[in-house]
């Protein structure tokens, strides 16, 4: 076991654990962040992204000693009272439906946003290819990718 | 007002809340008059197990039902609030355990917890609203009549007064209870909520990433466990290399578990505990086991397939249905269409991979953290498989990443109590499937196969239709003697549209052994049966050259109901189905428009779980055979009440989508007995790029009782969806997946 100090959500936390751990289980097992979801262990899914360095990243296979000085933010950390455009959107539209995948959903749409801040279908559809939703609200996702780009038009800030 | 006897149960509940945890008995009334375990001693109003109202105005409702995407933990609720005549902002939903005693029947399946609780979730709140009406009439000294209620307070319009009902608590909770058969409901018309498009209870949990389900669970000292199984189902851990993974980082245990033959309970397999998910996987990827495959590692998918193709031959082993004479008729008939159509076996794949949170504590009692759709069926196994008195288990239901049927199985949380029995400091332990335990060891939805043969005459009236359904079945024990016994979904009911519409009709089955372990997949049976029906159906009005919908609506025929043939059956609302068929066609603009070569719609209707659903597809087909779907129309019916319309709307789109998906990507193959895929990689689901770019959906609404809407809508999109590729291609899809198909055309 070492100890690496990590990142996460803007404060350095320390996490002991062996050095191929991938990340999604350090946050979850060791820093208690359950946001990030497991899905399928393989990067296929979408349901543990989090962003490294503001880029959306597959934690599920991303290990902790290969992180280093780089900038984690979960879920959790997306924004300080919960009120980030896409959550509110999100909450808005009535999107989730079993909820289980949002987060990573969610993660991968700001993602976008900050590279399309008024994105086509044909971008949404494109950057959310990998994050899958076995409930299917895929019609949602695509509207409430769409109102929180609105919103953030609205307020002038970026999503 | 009655003082009959649910007022004593609620006085004995108040007296002994206060205490702490109590259970009542069932009265006349049920679950009405029911007592709960008290959430909080704090004062207020609580009439019955589901509602607390406090003195600053605060509602508590409690839900009852597993929450698995279907919404039901806000619908239920609002139900409540409603005949209450609550603002829904002033409302609070915490999640009920397990106890039957005190909420009635509390599991998450064949969409049943609308319609088995909306009218008693109705007097529930409307009940509590009477009594809280007399104590302001009390406190006035005016009739009760003389007020009405409004956003939580009680009115008297004569006077210009009004109480709120946390003034109102103190007074309400020394009144009797009315008896609930009694109380007035408002009349739907007037309904505030209901209706209204209202968002998830939890979604401010879901979208900060806050810990909600089965997964998220963590305890002081818990451990973690894997569990492996046997890669053919049936088999059992002959040996292993237990101390080289004891010796593993991170490893507190290593051990075999004996498990029962028992496919849908306890299977054999070994137990890898370690102190955090991570360290479980990677000394499980050092483990290596000696297996006893069993007999089920002689089967494969091929085999499977050749077998049922010699059996459509011979007579089935089942005769379920032998209406007139089909082979005269179909002799006589002026087409005739014979096709063979077969799907696979595919997994529930919810995005949470199965898992259970099990403590067994000091004095023996057990606590569970399960993310269910059927806690009771759990519970039950549990205490059977591990010898734990049900008395001594306690369970939380858990929300839950997706259903889709895959909890109403039980697996997990016995295999969770099973590891969490040989911690020898009584540790909690967490069990988490990986992706590859969860799509390998699914209760599977089971593949099958039909052939068909049908006939319609020279005015192209269908007048024939022959089928023989060759499914699976696992060998069960029961009480030392072993019978065949047919996979959840893979038995067709003798009732099943077409049969008793036509006069020549002849239903047979055939199963075969496998060991592969099976259960219900969202819309048993008719997630498939719908596809295959009216696929054929859809040949056969090809066959007579008559429009599509003309043929269905002539076969649906002029009564208005069909009764059932069979014992325990339904009748069939053919009244309803027209309606539904006819709103779907009308709106999607059937037969009033044309198509280009490669483009097309298909329609197909389906009645399963109370619910009546048709389905207008408009596919585009590319030369190359690329399918996409470019507008679903859907028309429901499902009683005269949507209760959350976002919700509604949310089951519908997701259910079209979850039928779409399953149309086009997952297969399992066996081989060998195991099942071949293993992660998302190789068992493909639908992504966001390929949902429909249209979603319309119409309700319906009909004089019948408020009815479940997680399942109905999935059934008709496959049909509909093929036969709109026939449209478009000539081409007909007769085995699954879609992808698969070549569908190229030129």
């Amino acid at each position: 076991m070492s100890t690496y100090t990590l990142n996460v959500n803007g404060k350095d936390r320390a996490v002991e654990v062996e050095a191929d751990t991938p990340l999604l289980w350090a946050l979850r097992d060791t820093l208690g962040l359950v946001g990030t979801k497991f899905g399928c262990g393989l990067g296929q899914c979408g349901a543990c992204t989090i962003h490294l360095d503001g880029v959306a990243t597959r934690a599920c296979v991303l290990p902790v000693a290969a992180i280093g000085r780089q900038k984690i933010t979960t879920i959790e950390g997306l924004d300080a009272k919960h009120q980030h455009p896409l959550q509110r959107a999100w909450q808005e539209l009535d999107v989730p439906q079993c909820g289980y995948c949002q987060s990573g959903q969610i993660m991968s749409a700001c993602s976008l946003l900050k590279q399309h801040p008024k994105p086509t279908d044909a971008q949404i559809d494109d950057a959310m290819a990998g994050n899958l939703c076995r409930c299917a609200t895929y019609m949602r996702i695509r509207k409430g990718i769409h109102r929180a780009a609105e919103i953030a038009a609205s307020e002038g800030k970026q999503a | 007002m009655s003082q009959a006897p649910a007022s004593l149960s609620r006085r004995s509940f108040l007296r002994n809340s206060a205490g702490g945890a109590l259970l009542i008995g069932m009265s006349a009334q049920g679950v009405l008059a029911a007592g709960a375990r008290a959430a909080s001693p704090a004062p207020g109003f609580v009439p019955n197990a589901f509602i607390r109202i406090a003195r600053d105005g605060s509602v508590t409702l409690t839900s009852k039902q597993p929450e698995i995407g279907q919404g039901i933990k806000t619908s239920l609720p609002m139900v409540i609030a409603e005949e209450l005549d609550v603002d829904w902002h002033h409302v609070r939903v915490v999640q009920g355990d397990l106890n039957l005693e005190a909420y009635g029947s509390q599991g998450a399946g064949g969409s049943n917890s609308t319609p088995n609780n909306y009218e008693n979730f109705r007097r529930l709140g409307a009940t509590a609203r009477a009594v809280l009406v007399q104590a302001a009439a009390q406190t006035w000294r005016v009739a009760p009549g003389e007020c009405t209620t409004d956003g939580g307070a009680v009115l008297h319009a004569a006077s210009k007064r009004r109480l709120a009902y946390g003034a109102l608590v103190d007074a309400a909770a020394r009144l009797p209870l009315p008896e609930a058969a009694t109380v007035a409901l408002k009349n739907p018309a007037s309904f505030k909520l209901l209706g209204k498009r209202i968002g998830g209870v939890d979604n401010a949990a879901i979208v900060s990433g806050q810990p909600l389900f089965g997964i998220d669970i963590q305890l002081p000292g818990m451990l973690h466990a894997q569990y492996i199984k046997c890669p053919v189902p049936g088999g059992s851990p002959l040996s292993a290399n237990l101390d080289e993974v004891r010796s593993l980082p991170g490893v507190r245990d290593a051990f075999i578990v004996k498990g029962t033959a028992n496919l849908n309970g306890l299977r054999p397999g070994v137990a890898i505990v370690a102190t955090s998910t991570w360290n479980a996987i990677r000394a499980r990827r050092a483990l290596k086991v000696e297996w006893d495959d069993g007999p089920g590692a002689k089967h494969s998918w091929a085999d499977f397939t050749a077998q049922a193709r010699k059996i459509s031959r011979q007579p089935g082993t089942t005769m379920l249905r032998r209406d007139g004479n089909v082979d005269a008729a179909l002799t006589g008939a002026a087409k005739t269409v014979e096709a063979a159509y077969s799907y696979p076996f595919i997994s529930h794949a919810s995005m949470e991979p199965q898992n259970c949170t099990a403590w067994i504590k000091p004095d023996g009692a057990l606590e569970l953290w399960a993310p269910t759709q059927n806690p009771n069926a759990g519970q039950a196994l549990v205490s059977y498989t591990c010898g734990i008195a049900k008395e001594k288990i306690t369970m939380h239901i858990i929300r839950s990443g997706g259903g889709f049927g895959r909890r109403l199985s039980s697996d997990f949380i016995v295999e969770a109590t099973a590891i969490a029995q040989q911690m020898k400091d009584k540790a909690p332990v967490k069990l988490t499937w990986t992706r590859e335990d969860d799509l390998q060891h699914d209760h599977f939805r089971p593949g099958g196969f039909h052939f068909l043969r049908g006939g319609v005459d020279a005015q192209g009236r269908a007048v024939a239709w022959h089928n023989h359904f060759v499914t699976f079945a696992n060998r069960v024990s029961q009480d030392g003697k072993t019978s065949l016994r047919n996979g959840s979904g893979g038995s067709l009911s003798p009732d099943e549209f077409p049969g008793r519409w036509l006069a020549n009709c002849q239903l047979e089955q055939t199963a075969l052994e496998c060991s592969v372990p099976m259960g219900p997949w969202r819309a048993p049976g008719s997630c498939v049966f719908a596809w295959v029906f009216h696929s054929f159906i859809d040949e056969l009005a090809h066959a007579a050259g008559r429009d599509p919908l003309a043929f269905r609506l002539e076969l649906l025929g002029d009564q208005d109901l069909m009764p059932p043939t069979v014992e325990r059956g339904q009748p069939y609302n053919v009244a309803r189905m027209r309606a539904v068929l006819q709103t779907a066609a009308a709106k999607a603009g059937w037969g009033k428009r044309k198509f280009a070569r490669g483009q097309g719609q298909g329609i197909a209707f389906h009645f399963s779980h109370r619910g009546y659903v048709a389905q207008v597809a408009e596919v585009t087909v590319s030369q190359d055979g690329q399918v996409k779907v470019d507008r679903v129309v859907v028309a429901s019916d499902v009683g005269p009440t949507i209760i959350n319309l976002s919700g509604a709307e949310n089951q519908v789109e997701g259910s079209v989508i979850d039928g779409l998906s399953t149309l086009m990507f997952p297969a399992l193959d066996i081989e060998n007995g195991r099942i071949v895929q293993s992660n998302f990689h190789d068992y493909q689901l639908l992504r966001i790029g390929d949902a429909p770019a249209q979603i319309e959906m119409h309700f319906v609404k009909s004089d019948q009782p408020v009815t479940g809407l997680g399942e109905p809508p999935l059934p008709p999109l496959a049909p509909a969806v093929c036969n709109a590729i026939f449209a478009a291609t000539g081409k007909r899809v007769r085995e699954l997946p879609l992808s698969k198909v070549d569908l190229s055309w030129s």
